[in-house]
């Protein structure tokens, strides 16, 4: 195995398209390394990010934020900005391992490792976060919720790595919340997913609103009829109701060892309806 | 043998709670556990284990392992001695499979090189043909008559006639007295339940580890983490072929045993490698094969049927218990059976047992083996009885238990017992009286363990500043060293500082049973009481010695030998360090030491209240509060007695709420880690208050019992009344993931 360590998004991305063999990027290493130790991954080349200074960064960018792929969620619960305009999406990345791991973690590397059940990455999707993947031919812009093919799987091409993710500016009476089912209190890993990012008008009916579940399929997806059924009300009962339904029908689990197809589907519909209300009183001013 | 009480108030020592002598070294580091052993040329040992569940070995090529640069031993059964005796030959095959895998993770053949990456190579290299059999890892379908068959050689032993063909069931037991039928005839109320419970592994922290080195005339030394390195020599002897006495066995600090570490796995790898390699191996299991490969504990299928008259009292108590002991002959149903109903006073009682083997690793002892799972069937059906009687659970438990002089339900007659004082104390407890919310539920259940006393051989020397070493061959799994300093500190009128313990190698001490049983405080501290006043009678010799008067003219007393009476003359008294300080002049070193194989261990009864709350919409359990009340005899490091008692009840609610073995159709397990085999993390435990009843044990000097195993009875028991409380609904299978009380809350409103 190489290990190469370059100071440029250029350099790595050479690396990467040049080895033959499986190559894989390293920034905080918490699944990489596990992989690696469990014999799961045994990549002929790992190229760490880290000694790419953008990629430490957390900058603001047309009123929201671009967050470098090496950003640990440690760095990214103390930033004030981030946490004020998307406290969903940090809780989400707050909930990777423990707090030993916080310090090495990344939301990128959550995205990129493609496990369904990522924490982060609902959040993201729901917060309409943008992944900005560098590559042999340039740079594009990708909806996060497209970076995971399946299950340890991505879309992205030989020698791509995404660099950075943007999270959009925030309106007014804005709010957006991660809750995730697990058996035990911490230290787990997501049953059921669901992120929930709405608007709410002046007179607190709902302008916009996306909703995306995570673990309960192959990858983490955006769940619109559940968004419609937010849109125009004032995520009173009876929307919420509708939300769940929605998200229940949505889900199409599998059963395993970490729940049945009955469990995640009645539970995606019921982490909604509690993600919804947070957001609704946060949007509010009220949590 | 007891002849000093709390009520006599003589203890100065006992009953403290000083900082455990191995405490530094385990806070700073410096402990060495399993893994830390370093000889010179080392090598490092790894297994090769089987993916399926069960599969003929045709054969195995290890050619191209040889082969490979930096390999330097391969072994296979082959290896290993074939005229090993009976007893160990279960063990052995367990370690290296022979002609057959029996479970997914049997280890099938192991080679030794010079790095850990040249090793994980060379297990790629050797070739097994397999011929996969069909498999069965659930209990029940393993007793079905057309099941895959594991052993065409185990005919089911205790059945009337002797039956022809061969079985998965390897025996049946049966304990009890009296008459069920007659029993139920009289009774008004009668409750049966069928329950089931799912493996669980010991959960040790610290992964098998070990380091051998043994030569080509069969001599040899092993450093390895486990509960009993007597054992550990004896079988690897055994399955070597060589001398007991050339077996030097060192039981390192231990990270977690919980019975888990009361057998062998991969010491006579190690050592079979280091033979053929000529150079020390060390072998470290990985986590999943912890899991795979060692523990568990048994799943169970079990049937319970209670009858009550309307006052109240049991009139028959009947159970029919299946275990699965993994794919060898197991014991554990026995126990299962003979503790079930311990807890109670019935005329009739009966309890059936059937030890069955399925496709899963052998199961291994795991804190009162056999004894949790079948709690939780009597106790869940022992609540649910008094409920349909409209007694209280608790008052209703009173009225039953067993108290000193009754028929117990595995032999003998109960001697004296706290089981009562348990009971009232639950009752009077704040706990007991305090309101609930919503969503929320209150379990009680009660608990019952034998203990053991067992072989044991100890040693104690006085060195010439008066500071006293002890030697014990019974490994410090929870606490025990400071434990027996202050046993040797309160029988030397010694100060618990002067008083140091070490965990003495195999060839230092005779024979030593295995720390199990809750047999460690009660039987190697008795026989350091023993030591001790060996000690002191050579102390007061040397007195005497020094005074010119005879031996019996002379008293220990506080620490100091003096006369023993004004005739005896007028000396002033002398300590042990006067005396030790002469002892070279006075007839040389001054020891104490006891051999016996103890007798006497008293039982031990718990009672534990637990609250929880049931998340209505996902069936997550919310373990609120938990009350541990438990009969300790004597509590000679009460924080350790406490530690004990917290760990079986957190060990508890793991079992009760989300442990288990996942199988897949394929045979394989699914969840051999920490992330999805879900042991409790700090957070999701309330913390775990303790009460600590000392009703005697008449068979210790200072009324000792075991207390580590009882601990593990009744949680899951109680978290399944107070989850059946709070969801509406009774609990008959573990774990109360939240799959399954949410479902089983769905169906109770359908």
């Amino acid at each position: 195995m190489r290990f190469e360590a370059p100071t440029t998004v250029e350099a790595a991305v050479s690396l990467l398209a040049a080895e033959t063999g499986m190559a894989r990027v390293l920034a905080g290493g918490t699944d990489l390394l596990v992989q690696m130790k469990s014999g799961m991954a045994e990549p002929d080349l790992v190229v760490d990010i880290k000694r790419i200074d953008a990629m430490h960064e957390i900058t603001p960018e047309d009123g929201g934020f671009r967050i470098g792929a090496a950003v640990p969620g440690i760095a990214l619960g103390e930033h004030e900005g981030v946490k004020a305009a998307w406290p969903g999406v940090v809780e989400g990345t707050e909930l990777i391992g423990s707090t030993q791991i916080q310090g090495r973690a990344t939301m990128v590397g959550n995205l990129c490792n493609c496990s369904p059940a990522a924490d982060s990455v609902p959040a993201m999707a729901a917060a309409g976060a943008i992944a900005r993947v560098a590559g042999p031919d340039g740079s594009r812009d990708v909806p996060v919720e497209e970076i995971a093919a399946g299950p340890g799987k991505s879309n992205l091409a030989k020698g791509e790595m995404v660099d950075s993710v943007f999270l959009p500016a925030r309106p007014a009476n804005a709010g957006d919340a991660y809750l995730r089912f697990i058996p035990r209190t911490e230290m787990d890993i997501a049953v059921v997913g669901c992120g929930v990012n709405l608007v709410l008008d002046g007179d607190g009916t709902c302008s916009e609103a996306r909703v995306a579940l995570g673990a309960v399929a192959a990858r983490v997806f955006l769940v619109p009829e559940a968004a419609e059924a937010l849109v125009g009300t004032k995520v009173d009962d009876a929307a919420l109701d509708a939300l769940a339904a929605a998200c229940s029908a949505a889900a199409t689990p599998i059963d395993d060892k970490r729940g049945t197809v009955e469990f995640r589907k009645k539970v995606a519909g019921v982490l909604a309806r509690r993600a919804a209300t947070i957001a609704r009183d946060r949007a509010k001013g009220s949590a | 043998m007891l002849d000093k009480t709390a009520e006599n108030g003589e203890f100065k020592y006992v009953g403290t709670r000083p900082q455990r002598p191995d405490g530094v070294d385990k806070v700073t580091g410096r402990a060495r556990f399993g893994a830390d052993m370093v000889m010179p040329g080392m090598l490092v040992g790894k297994v090769l284990r089987s993916p399926h569940a069960h599969a003929k070995i045709k054969s195995i090529d290890t050619s191209a392992a040889e082969a490979l640069k930096g390999v330097k031993a391969v072994i296979t059964a082959a290896d290993l001695t074939a005229d090993v005796p009976e007893a160990e030959y279960d063990t052995m095959v367990n370690c290296i499979a022979h002609g057959k895998a029996l479970y997914d993770g049997h280890g099938v053949a192991a080679v030794a090189a010079t790095s850990q990456a040249i090793a994980n190579k060379a297990l790629k290299l050797i070739k097994v043909d397999y011929e996969v059999l069909p498999h069965v890892t659930d209990v029940e379908e393993a007793c079905k008559d057309d099941a895959p068959l594991l052993h065409d050689n185990i005919f089911t032993e205790g059945l009337e006639e002797e039956p022809t063909t061969p079985s998965n069931i390897s025996g049946r037991v049966q304990f009890g007295h009296g008459d069920v039928e007659k029993g139920f005839a009289a009774a008004d109320t009668i409750v049966e339940r069928k329950f089931r419970t799912e493996a669980t592994h010991q959960g040790y922290i610290e992964p098998h580890a070990c380091v051998g080195n043994l030569s080509a005339d069969g001599t040899g030394e092993l450093w390895c983490c486990t509960q009993g390195h007597y054992m550990v020599r004896n079988s690897c002897a055994a399955i070597l072929g060589i001398d007991i006495s050339r077996l030097r066995v060192t039981a390192s600090e231990i990270g977690g045993g919980f019975g888990g570490k009361t057998t062998i796995f991969i010491e006579p790898i190690a050592l079979a490698l280091s033979r053929k390699a000529g150079r020390p191996v060390k072998v470290v299991m990985t986590r999943d094969e912890v899991f795979r490969a060692t523990g568990p504990t048994s799943s169970a299928s079990m049937w319970i049927k209670i009858g009550a008259k309307s006052d109240g009292t049991i009139t028959a108590m009947e159970g029919l218990l299946k275990y699965q002991g993994g794919a060898f002959k197991g014991t554990w149903v026995s126990l299962g059976c003979m503790t079930a109903f311990a807890c109670y006073r019935a005329d009739h009682m009966k309890t059936v047992g059937y030890d069955v083997l399925v496709n899963r690793p052998r199961a291994a002892a795991y804190r009162a083996p056999g004894a949790p799972m079948a709690a939780f069937a009597v106790e869940s059906v022992v609540t649910e009885l008094a409920e349909k009687l409209g007694i209280d659970p608790l008052e209703f438990r009173l009225q039953n238990a067993a108290k000193e002089g009754d028929q117990s339900s595995y032999g003998p007659k109960h001697r004296a017992h706290g089981l009562i004082e348990t009971l009232e104390t639950a009752k009077a407890h704040e706990h007991y009286n305090t309101p609930l919310g919503p969503n929320q539920g209150r379990g009680i259940a009660c608990g019952f363990w034998f203990n053991f006393g067992g072989q044991t051989s100890t040693s104690l020397n006085v060195g010439a500043d008066g500071t006293v070493n002890i030697s014990v061959g019974t490994v410090d799994v929870g606490g025990s060293r400071a434990s027996m300093c202050l046993m040797v500190a309160e029988e030397l009128g010694v100060p618990y500082e002067k008083v140091r313990c070490v965990v003495a190698d195999t060839s230092s001490l005779g024979h030593n049973d295995t720390t199990d049983g809750s047999r460690t405080t009660f039987a190697s501290g008795m026989a350091l009481i023993l030591s001790a006043r060996d000690a002191k009678q050579k102390l007061c010799a040397r007195a005497a010695k020094i005074w010119e008067i005879p031996e019996e003219a002379v008293e220990w007393v506080d620490g100091h030998a003096r006369p023993a009476g004004p005739n005896a003359g007028e000396f002033d008294p002398m300590s042990l360090a006067e005396i030790a300080g002469k002892a070279e002049t006075t007839g040389g070193p001054i020891a104490g030491h006891h051999e016996y194989n103890a007798r006497g261990a008293g039982v031990s009864f718990a009672t534990h209240m637990v609250d929880t709350e049931v998340d209505p919409d996902t069936g997550r359990v919310t373990v609120l509060r938990y009350t541990v009340i438990q009969d300790a005899g004597k509590a000679v490091h009460p924080a350790y007695v406490e530690g004990q008692f917290q760990g079986g009840a957190v060990q508890g609610i793991g079992w009760a709420i989300n442990e288990e073995y996942i199988y897949g159709e394929d045979g394989r397990l699914q969840n051999p880690g920490f992330l999805d085999y879900r042991i409790p993390v700090a957070s999701d435990l309330p913390m775990i208050d303790t009460v600590i009843i000392e009703n005697p044990n008449k068979g210790h000097p200072y009324g000792v019992r075991g207390v580590g195993e009882t601990s593990i009875v009744p949680p899951m028991a109680a978290i399944a009344n107070s989850v059946s409380a709070a969801a509406g609904v009774r609990m008959t299978e573990l774990p109360m993931s939240p799959p399954r009380v949410l479902k089983a809350m769905d169906d109770a409103k359908a």
